[in-house]
């Protein structure tokens, strides 16, 4: 029996369930709704390419290219790089010469507190999860709740008490402080998902590793770890996203150094009193998207398993 | 040596008593089977022997030494599990291994062991696969390999065969037999199928809501059931149990009256010690003969439902009194719905039990 195995399958894409392969028509009715989901992104993607003087052109241009002559003359722009450079780069002044913007420090804040902050969470989260799965205190609900407070307001009324906060402890504007506050937030978040990843697992496999010998550390490393990769992908996924595109902290929490870009962008185009430049702002979003992109593409299969882990009876 | 013993175990889980002081002692290359409905707290017993469950009072002395404050790691022994509790995110091969990390051996001595314990298992080829991609029988024995790589105290079997279908379960009645008996450990399986306890076990404790309800032999527990529930649990079909009026006994001869019927029986001589009472009478289907006529010692009773078992038929009759009573009898003899019959129970294999429940036996 030799199975077959595609090019997409061997490039790690979802194998299709053997329920049976969908007909072009549903295929088709599926790629419209999707192209409709994606327009957009794609309209940033094409805004961030269009030379800044066609931008806000009526009847607004649609296509870097004519397909072929498809698309007339009129609704075609020619492409081109400059708005990508002068997100790093550009003359602040009418006439002046190019300056750095610092945009390549804020997209390196950006990585590194979101990173940093959401692997801090992963491990806290991940352990705090397991305790609350395995060695449940009295009211352990109680406590899974408190956790959860933290998510339940908008962000504008805890960002209050939490300025307040950072304004004594001398965290307002340092890498620590957001670092910190982020970490702090995934890990409710991280905390529920986590434990329903452990609460799946059968409890018999930990009770023989015990009695083969493990000790507590080795059941929960080599055993229950293990199980739970698509969950830990899961949710560093979803923490990482929350975590990347968060504004509100982040204009308010971080200093002029460890500003990250959604602030630092939208400091871009609104300030110079020349208007917004919409082309800077699509090229820069156009950027930001990237790394999120990159990593999700990479952890997709673990993620659908993550997100439907456990709705399944195996 | 490789013993258990467990010395008034009890076993409470906030109000509810799970198992409550039990007796049972396993001796080397013994191997015992924990009987019983399910609920009836056999598992809880093996979990208290495993270290996974604290006793809440008794002692646990496994191997001679109380065990009952060590950890399951400190404990040596090994476990089958009902659901197999296989190491998902390991090889087959590591799954077998994994018991012999802790015995810090050299890769060669690891592979060597692990080879030697597949082949015995049959699960050569499967060494390299994922415990989510072998079948179910494969599973099984990966859960026995697993248990047998090591040397341990004793062995423990939860529910070992559940889970197979009925072939499987046959063949591999068979091979986990034949593998203990190679091994000549104190061992406890824990089953709700009395087929398993009584083809595996050199002797059944059969438990009914926490309490061990008798401890013996194969032989011992069909032949001399301890109580009505030991009666009624063991053998099928299931042993009759008729209410009855012990009206006198003499010359060795019990006269009662049984399911409308007046017959005089020979019983074992403790039934004199019964004053005219209430009793039960227990016969197996398979201990009547079929006589062609009414006499003192039989019983009337009318053919209602055959249904034919192959070598035997079990019959269904209803006694004048309105009781059922199932009777096995040859193939050859033809019995016709609605045929009168005339029940001869074999003296031998009747049993009395007093208005406590308990047999009456000298």
């Amino acid at each position: 029996m030799v199975d077959k195995v595609s090019i997409w399958e061997a490039l790690g894409f979802r194998k299709a369930s053997g329920v049976g392969e969908a007909g072009w028509g549903y295929t088709l009715i599926v790629a419209i709704v999707s192209f409709i989901y994606f327009i957009p992104v794609l309209m940033i993607i094409f805004m961030a390419i269009k030379p800044q003087d066609v931008a806000l052109s009526v009847p607004p241009t649609l296509s870097p290219t004519s397909l072929f002559g498809l698309i007339p003359d009129a609704y075609v722009f020619s492409p081109t790089l400059e708005n990508f450079t002068s997100v790093f780069s550009r003359s602040m002044t009418a006439g002046g010469a190019p300056e750095d913007t610092g945009f390549d420090r804020y997209f390196f804040n950006s990585i590194v507190i979101a990173t940093v902050s959401v692997m801090l969470a992963l491990v806290i989260g991940t352990l705090a999860a397991f305790g609350f799965s395995r060695y449940p205190l009295k009211g352990n609900d109680t406590y899974l709740f408190i956790i959860l407070t933290t998510r339940m307001l908008p962000a504008i009324v805890v960002i209050i008490p939490v300025i307040l906060m950072f304004r004594v402890a001398g965290l307002s504007g340092s890498y620590i402080g957001i670092i910190l506050l982020y970490t702090a937030f995934n890990l409710a978040f991280t905390i529920w998902m986590m434990k329903s990843f452990f609460d799946e697992l059968s409890l018999d496999v930990e009770d023989a590793a015990r009695i083969d010998g493990s000790s507590e550390i080795k059941v929960f490393f080599k055993i229950c770890l293990p199980q739970v990769v698509a969950g830990l992908a899961a949710t560093f996924v979803f923490g990482l996203i929350l975590t990347w595109n968060e504004f509100l902290f982040a204009l308010l929490l971080s200093g002029t150094d460890t500003r990250t870009v959604p602030v630092a962008m939208n400091q871009a185009v609104s300030s110079g009193g020349r208007g917004t430049d919409w082309t800077l702002l699509a090229a820069i979003e156009t950027l930001f998207l990237i790394p999120v992109f990159l990593v999700t593409f990479f952890l997709q299969n673990h993620l659908l398993r993550g997100v439907t882990f456990g709705t399944v009876k195996r | 040596m490789s013993t258990i013993e467990i010395k008034k175990v009890t076993k409470r889980f906030g109000d509810f008593t799970a198992v409550k002081d039990a007796d049972l002692s396993v001796g080397p290359g013994e191997v015992v089977c924990l009987l019983g409905p399910s609920g009836c707290g056999k598992t809880t017993t093996l979990r208290m022997i495993a270290g996974l469950e604290r006793a809440t009072s008794g002692d646990v002395i496994i191997a001679g030494q109380r065990m009952n404050d060590l950890s399951p790691q400190k404990r040596d022994i090994a476990m089958v599990f009902q659901f197999y509790a296989l190491y998902p995110a390991l090889s087959v091969g590591q799954n077998i291994a994994m018991p012999l990390h802790y015995e810090k051996l050299s890769k060669d001595e690891t592979d060597k062991r692990v080879m030697n314990v597949a082949r015995i298992m049959h699960l050569t080829d499967v060494l390299d696969r994922m415990p989510g991609q072998i079948s179910e029988g494969e599973k099984q024995r990966l859960a026995v390999a697993r248990a047998i790589v090591r040397d341990p105290n004793c062995f423990l079997f939860d529910e070992p065969l559940s889970r197979l279908d009925v072939e499987l379960r046959h063949s591999m009645r068979g091979q986990i037999k034949e593998v203990l008996t190679g091994l000549s450990k104190a061992t406890v399986i824990v089953t709700h199928d009395q087929l398993e306890a009584l083809t595996m076990a050199n002797r059944i404790a059969i438990m009914r809501d926490g309490l061990i309800e008798q401890v013996g032999t194969p032989h011992e527990v069909f032949a001399k059931p301890a109580n009505v529930f030991v009666a009624s649990f063991i053998g099928t079909p299931q042993m009759n149990l008729v209410e009855a009026d012990l009206k006198s006994f003499g010359n060795g001869k019990a006269a009662v009256r049984l399911a409308g019927n007046d017959i005089e029986i020979a019983a074992d001589p403790a039934v004199s010690r019964l004053k005219p009472s209430k009793v039960t009478v227990g016969i197996r289907p398979r201990a009547f003969t079929a006589a062609s006529e009414k006499s003192g010692d039989t019983i009337a009773a009318q053919a209602e439902l055959i249904e034919p078992m192959g070598a035997e038929t079990l019959i269904h009759a209803r006694t004048s009194a309105g009781g059922e009573i199932r009777v096995v009898i040859p193939r050859e003899m033809k019995v016709k719905i609605g045929e009168a019959m005339h029940l001869r129970p074999d003296p031998k294999q009747t049993h009395f039990f007093g208005e406590d429940g308990k047999a009456v036996r000298a």
